[in-house]
């Protein structure tokens, strides 16, 4: 060895290393949306992760038990913003179960296939987006083109493509056109080839399996005890769904798998639980426009809650006045109790907890967000990692701020 | 396991602590003591018949009529048994604090965290107890109803827009030279 090249080895061996903080977020194009890390970094190892959430603190809470029981459903339009019906549905299933109503049965089967479009539109956001992270872009150019299929069906529906406030209090706002169902059908019959087109392209990628295989691992009882729902705890081999384990709406009519992934329970094996479910959502489409049946899509006996038809509210005064009264002062009574009720949404379960004191607002309306759960769970996925795992994991858990926050 | 059974075998094995029982819409809520919060939920997470092995939620709700005012709701959940049950904790405005969760379920973490910041209930023994969607120094805790819902109005409201009226009345005597 020369004389030089020793003289640097012993410069080398003197530098002092030490650890780094590094603040990622919460402006950030891998975080989808305001989240802010703080990373320690040892070299290119994570040391410590700390989340910082809150930036989207909108108090939605505290707005709730402040406004009527119908007032309060485009609150939760607010929550996870690109699958907002699931949201609507959620609050609608738990205030139906605190007055003790039910929706008739179109209402329940056209909720349910609303319910899966958005799931579908989400977790085609999710892939692209999650891909385009790790670095595979072409998937995000083509996912979107099933998404504006899917806004474009709600915006039929709706008028709305984002926030829809469609599902109503003991029922839904309005019927769905032929044109709609058949629009569907054709989106649906095709999908499943849309569904391959995506996993051509990545599921056999090489960058893909490198960046995906052996991240993020969560064990099963872990998963369960850090309360995780949704693909993240069905990715690591429980099979918890809250469609199948206290169904809602029309889930018991329809039949549909359960994804679970295998072993390990890493970043992989939540994307195939995904992809899987984009093909059983489709599939659970088909089967609610096979069986739509025909009738009402409100509850007719819970005039204190649902606004009468459009059409009576015209010819007929009763109507008017009621409509009148419940736009301007809402409902004045509700049963006393408390009821938590929990829905799966394309993240994972969404349960509200509403407390009723008698009067027309909820007392207390508490919300169990998914993302803010799976939020908590990153410090537990990344230490210990790469630093450029930290965006694979951010990916997977497939968080949305406006709900981690409320 | 019904739910009122489950709630009958928790008033068996803790007399003391067991308050009440109540039942709305099928479910049961059972209302406990704060002071052996840790040793109910550890015997509901580790005995197999009730076998708690999901925290579905936690929250808290504010009472300010009611003489031990707060109450931390736990929403627990069996996904052996696909059974569940509700527990409530009182917990009086003096002495705000009630042993943490953490150690049986670790996911009740930012749970109680947030109850901490937006109800102002201390969690004994949590591990990292700061508030999480407030900012750091914020003062009071907004989900308390005697919060305020509005802030206070600015004092400068629309000074600008006053200006524009105030002119406009000026200009209603003005007389263009013809």
């Amino acid at each position: 060895m020369g004389e030089i090249e020793q003289e640097k080895l012993t410069e080398a061996a003197a530098l002092k290393t030490r650890e780094l903080t590094v603040s990622m977020g919460p402006q950030h194009p891998a975080t989808h949306g305001v989240l802010r890390l703080v990373l320690d970094l040892d070299g290119e190892t994570v040391v410590k992760c700390t989340p910082h959430v809150g930036y989207l603190h909108r108090g939605i809470e505290k707005l709730a038990e402040n406004r009527t029981y119908l007032s309060a459903l485009p609150l939760t339009d607010r929550l996870d913003y690109i699958s907002s019906m699931s949201n609507n549905i959620g609050y609608v299933v738990a205030v139906e179960r605190l007055l003790g109503i039910e929706a008739p049965e179109r209402a329940k089967f056209i909720r349910t296939i609303v319910g899966e479009m958005t799931r579908i539109s989400s977790h085609i956001i999710w892939v692209a987006t999650h891909a385009l992270d790790i670095g595979a872009m072409t998937v995000f150019l083509y996912s979107f083109r099933e998404r504006e299929w899917i806004l474009d069906l709600l915006e039929m529906l709706c008028g709305a493509r984002l926030t829809v406030s469609y599902p109503r209090i003991g029922g839904v706002r309005n019927d769905v056109s032929q044109e709609f169902i058949d629009s569907l059908y054709k989106f649906v019959e095709g999908f499943d080839k849309r569904v391959d087109e995506y996993e051509t392209l990545i599921d056999q990628n090489r960058i893909w399996l490198k960046r995906t295989k052996g991240i993020g691992v969560i064990s099963a009882e872990e998963a369960v005890n850090w309360g995780l729902s949704g693909p993240m705890v069905r990715g690591s081999g429980i099979p918890y769904d809250v469609r199948k384990y206290a169904p809602y709406d029309a889930y018991d009519k329809v039949e549909f798998e359960v994804p679970v992934g295998k072993d390990p329970g890493d970043v992989y094996d939540r994307y195939r639980c995904r992809m899987i479910e984009l093909r059983q959502s489709a599939w659970i489409i088909k089967q609610c426009i096979e069986k739509l049946p025909a009738g009402p899509v409100m509850a007719p006996d819970a005039p204190k809650f649902t606004l009468p038809p459009k059409d009576r509210v015209l010819k007929d005064m009763e109507s008017l006045i009621h409509h009148f009264i419940l736009i301007t002062k809402g409902p004045t009574t509700a049963p006393k109790g408390e009821i938590y009720s929990s829905v799966e949404v394309p993240k994972g379960e969404l349960g509200f907890y509403i407390v009723s004191d008698g009067t027309g607002r909820p007392y207390r309306m508490r919300l169990r967000a998914p993302s803010f759960i799976h939020a908590s769970v990153l410090p537990r996925l990344c230490e210990g990692g790469l630093i450029a795992d930290v965006i694979a994991n951010i990916g997977t858990i497939d968080i949305v701020l406006g709900e981690c926050d409320r | 396991m019904e739910q009122i059974q489950i709630a009958e075998r928790l008033k068996e094995k803790f007399p003391e602590d067991v308050l009440s029982v109540s039942e709305f819409r099928g479910q049961v809520s059972v209302t406990v003591r704060k002071g052996n919060v840790l040793a109910i939920f550890r015997y509901l997470h580790d005995n197999p018949e009730t076998d708690f092995d999901y925290l579905q939620d936690l929250c808290g709700v504010d009472y300010p009529s009611r003489k031990p005012r707060f109450e931390v709701v736990y929403h627990l959940y069996s996904i052996n048994h696909r059974h569940s049950i509700r527990l409530k904790a009182l917990v009086p405005e003096e002495d705000c604090s009630i042993g943490s969760v953490v150690p049986v379920w670790i996911g009740a973490n930012w749970h109680e965290r947030e109850c901490f910041d937006m109800f102002g209930v201390a969690f004994k023994g949590h591990p990292d107890l700061r508030r999480i969607l407030m900012p750091d120094d914020w003062e009071g805790h907004p989900l308390r109803k005697d919060y305020p819902l509005k802030g206070p109005e600015p004092e400068n409201d629309w000074k600008g827009f006053r200006e524009v009226l105030e002119d406009s009345e000026r200009l209603k005597g003005f007389e263009w030279e013809r």
